[in-house]
C-alpha cells in the first residue's frame, strides 16, 4: 500500500512530450501516454477483474431496485425473518423488510459517500500539500503541524463527537466531515513531490516570467503528480466506504430512516448466527465493493508506474 | 540520541495536549447531556438540573472556556472529572484500561511480528505460490472492515463448537461470570475468551504489515549490500537476515506509529461486538449518552497511545538506522 517514491514516479511521468513507451504505431497515430497507461492497465488480469466487478455492482445498486417489486421503505406483513425466496431474493428483516431492497439502497448510499468522500479529500490534499511544498517557510510549517495534528486525532473518534450535530441534517455534512480526516498522509506526500518539481527548469521558467503562484500550481505542479493522485483518489473511495460503513455501523454515520451497508449489517450482527442472510449480503457484497475497489487502484498503479514494487 | 528522544517526546506531548483539548471543546458544543435529564417524567424542575450539570462541569449555560478551564485545572491534578451519572471517571478508567491494552498489546506484538515475517517470506519467494497465497490472503483481510472479519470469525466459532460438541471458542465477554474452579479453569476460561478477538486485530495487522514489508524488503533484495554479503560468503540466511531484512525494517516502522490509530478503532469494534468492556466500548457509549468528561478521557487514552506508538518507533529507528543514533 505504500505510495511510490517520488524519483520513481517522475520517470513514469515525463509527460507528454515523450508519449509513453510504445514503438509509434504507423508514422500519424503514435500511442498517447493514456493509452500506453490503459494497454498496461488491461494486460492485469486482477486489476481487470476488479473493474468489471466495480461496474457489475454500480449496475447492480442502480438497476437492481427496478428488479424487485418491493421498495425499501415497504414492510411485507406475510413475511417476517423468512429466508431467501423468489420473492424476496435476499429474504426479510423482523418487520418483514425486503433485504434486497434494502441493500440495493444500501449500496448506493455507500458507493455515492465514498466517491464523493474520495474526491473531496484527494483535492483537498493536492491543495495543501501543493501549497505547502511550493511555498516552503512558515505556510508549510502551520500547515504540515496541522496536518501532524490531524493524524493523532483518531478520526473516527472526532466524528463519532461530533455526529450529534449533523443527526437530522443532510448527509452531505457526514461526507464532508469524512473527507475531512482522510487527506492528510496524501498530502504530506504531495508536498514532498511539490519540493521536487519546485525547482525544474519549466517552474523556474514561469515563475521568472511573472506567472503568479497558484497558476503555477494548477498548471505546472498538479498535472505532473496526476498518476499519484488518480492512484490516491481510487484507494480513497474504498477507505471512505470502510470510514462510512463503520461510523455507520455504530449509528454515528447514515441516520434512520435512510439505510447504508454500515446500518444495515449493524442490524444484521446481531443474528448472524441463527438469520445468516440479514447479515450475509450486506457484508458480502460490502467486502466485494472495497476489495474489487482496491485491485483496480492496485492496477492502475503498476500501470501508471511500472517501476512501483507493489 | 537522547536529544533526539527528548524532542521528540516535547513535540508528542504538545499534541497530546491540543488532542485532548479540542476533543473536550467539540465534545462541550455537540453533545448535549441536558436531553439525558429532559427525557424523565416527571420532567425535572430547570433549577435542578442546572444545578446537577454544573456540578459535573457539563452545563451548556456555562461558557464553553469556563468549563474548560474547570476541566483542564482539574486534568492537570490527574482527575477527569465526573461521568453523567456523577461517578468518577477515574476510577471507571481504571477498570477498562487493562481490557483494552491487553487486547492492544496481544495485536501490535503478534500481528506486528507475524507480518513482518509473512513479507519477508513473501518477498524471498516473490511470485511463487506462498507469495502469492500471502498476496492474496492480505487484500482479502485489507478489504474486509473489522466489524464484518470479527463477525464472521464469531459465525466460525459457532460452527467449530458445534462440530466439535463443546464450546471451544467463546464470544461473548472477557470471562464466564460465576465460575467455580481454581486458578487454571479461569486462567482457560480467560484464554477461550480471548482468542476471538485478539484473532480479530492480528489477522488485520499481518495483513498491513506483510504488505508494507514484503515492499520494503523487495527494494532492498536488489540492492548491492546484500549481493555483496552474500559473495563474501555469508550464508544466504544470515545475509538475508541480518542485512535485508534489518534495513527494510525501517520503513514498516514508520507506518507503525500512524497505524496505532486505525488499530484502536479496530480494537473499539473489536470490544464492542465481543462484548468487552474496554476503552473502544466506553467511547460508543458515553457518545450515546452524552458523557462529555468519559469522552474527553477515551480520546486522552488514545492520544497517549499513538505518542507511546510514535516513541517506540523513534526507539526502534534509532536501533535499526545508525546514522540516527550518530546524528
Amino acid at each position: 500500500m505504500s505510495v511510490p517514491s517520488s524519483g520513481a514516479l517522475e520517470t513514469s511521468l515525463q509527460p507528454d512530450q515523450t508519449e509513453g513507451g510504445g514503438p509509434p504505431i504507423d508514422e500519424t497515430r503514435i500511442a498517447s501516454r493514456w493509452s500506453v497507461v490503459f494497454a498496461r492497465f488491461r494486460r492485469k488480469r486482477l486489476a481487470m477483474f476488479g473493474l468489471v466487478v466495480v461496474v457489475l455492482l454500480f449496475l447492480l445498486a442502480f438497476i437492481g431496485p427496478y428488479l424487485t417489486s418491493w421498495e425499501y421503505t415497504d414492510h411485507d406483513f406475510n413475511a417476517f425473518l423468512q429466508g431467501p425466496s423468489t420473492s424476496h431474493y435476499f429474504g426479510t428483516t423482523q418487520t418483514g423488510g425486503d433485504v434486497f431492497a434494502l441493500t440495493m439502497r444500501g449500496m448506493q448510499k455507500s458507493l455515492i459517500i465514498g466517491i464523493l468522500v474520495a474526491l473531496f479529500s484527494t483535492g483537498m490534499a493536492a491543495l495543501v500539500g501543493a501549497f505547502a511544498g511550493y511555498f516552503g517557510g512558515w505556510v508549510d510549517r502551520s500547515l504540515m503541524w496541522f496536518v501532524d495534528l490531524l493524524l493523532v486525532l483518531p478520526s473516527f473518534l472526532i466524528i463519532a463527537i461530533l455526529s450529534p450535530t449533523f443527526k437530522g441534517k443532510t448527509w452531505l455534512v457526514f461526507v464532508v466531515l469524512l473527507a475531512a480526516f482522510l487527506w492528510m498522509v496524501t498530502a504530506r506526500i504531495v508536498r514532498g513531490m511539490t519540493i521536487s518539481l519546485a525547482n525544474r527548469e519549466y517552474v523556474l521558467a514561469a515563475r521568472f516570467m511573472g506567472v503568479p503562484a497558484p497558476r503555477i500550481i494548477f498548471r505546472h505542479i498538479l498535472p505532473n503528480i496526476s498518476s499519484l493522485l488518480i492512484v490516491d483518489a481510487t484507494i480513497n473511495v474504498s477507505a471512505a466506504i470502510i470510514g462510512e460503513t463503520s461510523l455507520s455501523f455504530f449509528g454515528f454515520g447514515v441516520q434512520p430512516p435512510d439505510v447504508s451497508l454500515g446500518t444495515l449489517i449493524a442490524d444484521g450482527t446481531g443474528s448472524a448466527t441463527t438469520y445468516a442472510w440479514l447479515f450475509a449480503f450486506p457484508a458480502g457484497l460490502l467486502v466485494l465493493i472495497v476489495l474489487a475497489v482496491n485491485l483496480v487502484g492496485d492496477g492502475l498503479r503498476d500501470a501508471l508506474d511500472p517501476t512501483s514494487g507493489l | 540520541m537522547a536529544k533526539f528522544l527528548l524532542r521528540r517526546t516535547a513535540n508528542y506531548v504538545i499534541l497530546v495536549a491540543v488532542a485532548t483539548s479540542a476533543a473536550f471543546m467539540l465534545a462541550s458544543v455537540s453533545l448535549k447531556p441536558r436531553a439525558n435529564f429532559e427525557g424523565r417524567n416527571p420532567p425535572p424542575p430547570e433549577a435542578v438540573v442546572d444545578a446537577r450539570l454544573t456540578e459535573l462541569n457539563m452545563n451548556d449555560k456555562t461558557p464553553v472556556l469556563t468549563r474548560y478551564k474547570n476541566w483542564v485545572s482539574g486534568v492537570v491534578h490527574g482527575d477527569f472529572g465526573k461521568t453523567i451519572d456523577g461517578n468518577s471517571v477515574n476510577a471507571e478508567l481504571a477498570r477498562r484500561v487493562g481490557v483494552s491494552l491487553r487486547l492492544l498489546l496481544i495485536a501490535t506484538i503478534i500481528g506486528g511480528l507475524l507480518g513482518v515475517l509473512a513479507g519477508a517470506w513473501g518477498a524471498i519467494r516473490q511470485y511463487q505460490f506462498s507469495d502469492h497465497a500471502v498476496t492474496m490472503l492480505s487484500f482479502v483481510i485489507l478489504s474486509t472492515p473489522v466489524f464484518v472479519l470479527a463477525v464472521a470469525l464469531e459465525i466460525a466459532a459457532v460452527g467449530v463448537n458445534n462440530a466439535v460438541g463443546t464450546k471451544v471458542f467463546e464470544y461473548t465477554g472477557e470471562f464466564t461470570p460465576g465460575l467455580q474452579g481454581g486458578f487454571w479453569t479461569h486462567a482457560g476460561d480467560r484464554i477461550q475468551h480471548l482468542i476471538l478477538p485478539s484473532l480479530t486485530l492480528i489477522l488485520g495487522e499481518i495483513a498491513i504489515f506483510s504488505r508494507y514489508q514484503r515492499s520494503a524488503m523487495l527494494d532492498v533484495l536488489g540492492q548491492d549490500f546484500v549481493r555483496t554479503a552474500q559473495a563474501k560468503g555469508l550464508r544466504r540466511r544470515t545475509a538475508l537476515m541480518k542485512h535485508a531484512l534489518r534495513t527494510a525494517l525501517i520503513p514498516a516502522v514508520t507506518y507503525f506509529a500512524f497505524n496505532f490509530g486505525i488499530l484502536i478503532v479496530g480494537a473499539t469494534f473489536t470490544e464492542k461486538i465481543f462484548g468487552w468492556h474496554g476503552m473502544g466500548e466506553w467511547l460508543v457509549d458515553s457518545v450515546t449518552r452524552n458523557d462529555i468528561n468519559a469522552v474527553a478521557a477515551v480520546t486522552c487514552f488514545a492520544a497517549v497511545m499513538i505518542l507511546l506508538a510514535g516513541l517506540a518507533a523513534d526507539i526502534a529507528y534509532a536501533i535499526l538506522d545508525p546514522r540516527i543514533r550518530v546524528s
